[in-house]
């Protein structure tokens, strides 16, 4: 990788994650009513909001305003929650661990299952397995997630029995380590897969038609004619250029999964960022609606970033046009 | 990668596309088993989504049978905890979400297409400029963003619209560009300027109508995605509350699933067809304009 890409590629970011500070500051104006009570809650007496119009400098111009705004914001002061009182850096802190265990194994199975998933489809490109399994990525691709999660909650864990439906352990569980997380995973199976079945269906057409056309080409002919294995010729020679995009959607990737996790949270009650934002926008609490887009905008925005180093690193062919 | 990143991905050069040429991509859509049923199942549902009151059995909002019923002949698809007719309401919520889709699609291709003619076709600081732009909303989470606008400025269609319209364009206009990149210097734009035409004229006349099958085939793409997008928003009750619409109607179901697995499955099952068929076609109408065969 060169330095110059990074450089470039940085200073690409910058207006971006402004952008992002712009949109949420001037959401913050638009909306109806006083910023203050957006910012303060509706129960403050007058000395409280002359103190939060101080703090973020409401008196002065909308200019003025905008610095204090994205100063409080790169310090973490993402204002006070006006239902809870607190202050939103701490609830979003809270619940952000539940949301990144969830998006986090959820791009791992996808990864793993849809390449390995890609790679058994090519191999039988052209014939009723293959079919079958582009059939059912087309179907999981364009079925919205809730509408998984729902199914494998009436199909699997109301059939069966054998995973809870809601939460993320058992109420009267009051077991510690290695039982404790046996059963947040047991609890996690469900919604981890309703999350992963859409990327798992894209990252595996998108190995299938990699492998397919690699195994096309003339080295692989070559490799095969001087005895090499089919398992040699494909694991050491035919998967290196068909995973490198799977790389390169592994940012987009990370935004779908966040943006999937809200719905997930919904459906299977995982008290993640996602339930925190729902019950936030139920109860009209701006600051920290504003406060979870902002992370989770500059989450995907450093994840698109991260993968473009990622990937000009792993192919030097690529450089900033 | 979503297929309409996949597309990008794809690339798609094309020559000058007369009249015939584009009967005979029409054709090759046709011709192929996924583009035909992507096909019919698009127009089923446009269809569908333009006679709903006719077909409906019942006003989607009338208390009419009895709570919670199982799907039976009067009630083909149950009733929901009111006793509202569930296939009424997803025949008319089909309406909803096509308002979205044709909406923010038409906004996407007025803008994205704008952006890339004047992007591909001036070149230089120009197209720096747009480029890093589009780059920069490129990569903002759309359904948060939507999520946050309807959340402040409380729920409305029209909003909804608004912030997928300004938010989807970015691919179209990278797709617009790089194919009047290829375009630019192709013979028949050669021909037009030596005969002395305008650049606008050779614009609007010689390169727009040759993006058109690229554009419109990653137009049917992103109207998927604002499909499933709006179902999102709906499904968190951030959806217009005066309309019918999938995602509301699965939500409701949500509370239900131990009682009647109906409520959810056919809303969300509507969602599935129609965005499975604007994908089908998208991919297929691809394909052709590209010259390409599976």
């Amino acid at each position: 990788m060169n330095r110059e890409y990074l450089f470039r590629r940085l200073a690409q970011l910058v207006p971006t994650v402004a952008a992002i500070l712009l949109a949420s500051f001037f959401l913050l104006h638009l909306a109806p009513g006083d910023p203050v009570l957006a910012l303060a809650g509706e129960n403050g007496d007058a000395a409280y909001y002359a103190a939060m119009r101080e703090r973020f400098g409401l008196d002065r111009p909308l200019g003025s305003q905008l610095g204090t705004y994205v100063g409080n914001v790169l310090r973490g002061d993402l204002g006070n929650s006006y239902v809870q009182g607190r202050p939103v850096a701490d609830l979003i802190t809270e619940r952000l661990p539940a949301t990144l265990l969830l998006t986090g194994s959820a791009l791992v199975i996808s990864s793993l299952a849809g390449v390995a998933m890609g790679i058994f489809s090519a191999r039988r490109s052209g014939r009723w397995p293959d079919f079958t399994m582009n059939a059912a990525a087309l179907a999981v691709y364009a079925a919205p997630v809730f509408l998984v999660g729902q199914l494998a909650i009436l199909l699997v864990a109301l059939r069966t029995g054998w995973f809870p439906v809601q939460g993320m352990s058992s109420a009267d569980s009051e077991a510690s380590g290695a039982r404790h997380a046996l059963d947040v995973a047991h609890h996690l199976a469900l919604p981890a897969l309703t999350l992963a079945s859409q990327e798992t269906a894209v990252v595996s057409r998108l190995t299938r038609v990699g492998v397919v056309d690699e195994l096309d080409r003339d080295y692989v002919r070559t490799a095969r004619a001087k005895g090499v294995g089919e398992r040699g010729v494909l694991y050491r020679h035919a998967l290196r250029r068909p995973l490198l995009p799977v790389v390169t959607v592994l940012g987009g990737r990370a935004g779908h999964l966040l943006s999937g996790a809200v719905l997930v949270e919904v459906v299977f009650g995982w008290p993640g960022l996602g339930r925190l934002l729902v019950t936030a926008i139920q109860t009209r609490d701006a600051p920290v609606v504003l406060g979870i887009f902002l992370l989770v905008a500059i989450m995907v925005v450093v994840a698109n970033f991260v993968t473009d180093l990622l990937y000009s690193w792993l192919d030097p062919r690529i450089r900033y046009a | 990668m979503s297929a309409a990143e996949r597309f990008v991905a794809q690339g798609s050069a094309v020559g000058a596309v007369g009249a015939s040429s584009r009967r005979r991509a029409l054709r090759r859509v046709v011709a192929s088993v996924p583009g035909a049923a992507g096909l019919a199942v698009t127009v089923l549902v446009v269809a569908v989504g333009a006679a709903a009151p006719l077909l409906a059995p019942n006003d989607p909002f009338a208390i009419d049978g009895p709570p919670l019923h199982e799907p039976t002949w009067k009630y083909p698809m149950g009733t929901d905890a009111l006793g509202r007719d569930v296939l009424s309401g997803v025949l008319h919520g089909t309406r909803t979400s096509l308002v979205v889709a044709l909406s923010v699609s038409v906004m996407v291709l007025v803008v994205g297409a704008g952006v890339g003619l004047v992007s591909g076709y001036r070149g230089g600081w120009v197209d720096d400029v747009l480029m890093r732009a589009t780059e920069t909303i490129q990569v903002l989470p759309r359904f948060f963003l939507a999520l946050v606008v309807v959340a402040l400025l409380g729920p409305g269609l029209d909003r909804i619209v608004l912030v997928l319209g300004l938010t989807s364009w970015p691919l179209m206009a990278r797709v617009v560009r790089a194919e009047v990149l290829s375009l630019r210097t192709s013979e028949f734009v050669e021909a037009a300027r030596a005969l002395g035409s305008s650049s606008t004229r050779i614009v609007l006349r010689e390169i727009l109508p040759n993006t058109v099958g690229s554009a419109s085939a990653l137009a049917g793409l992103l109207a998927a995605q604002v499909i499933v997008i709006e179902a999102g928003l709906s499904f968190l009750g951030l959806g217009d509350p005066n309309l019918i619409s999938w995602g509301a109607m699965a939500s409701d179901g949500q509370q239900y699933l131990r009682t009647a697995w109906w409520l959810p499955l056919f809303p969300g099952g509507a969602i599935l067809l129609a965005v499975l068929g604007l994908n089908l076609l998208g991919d297929a109408v691809t394909d052709a304009v590209s010259g390409r065969r599976r």
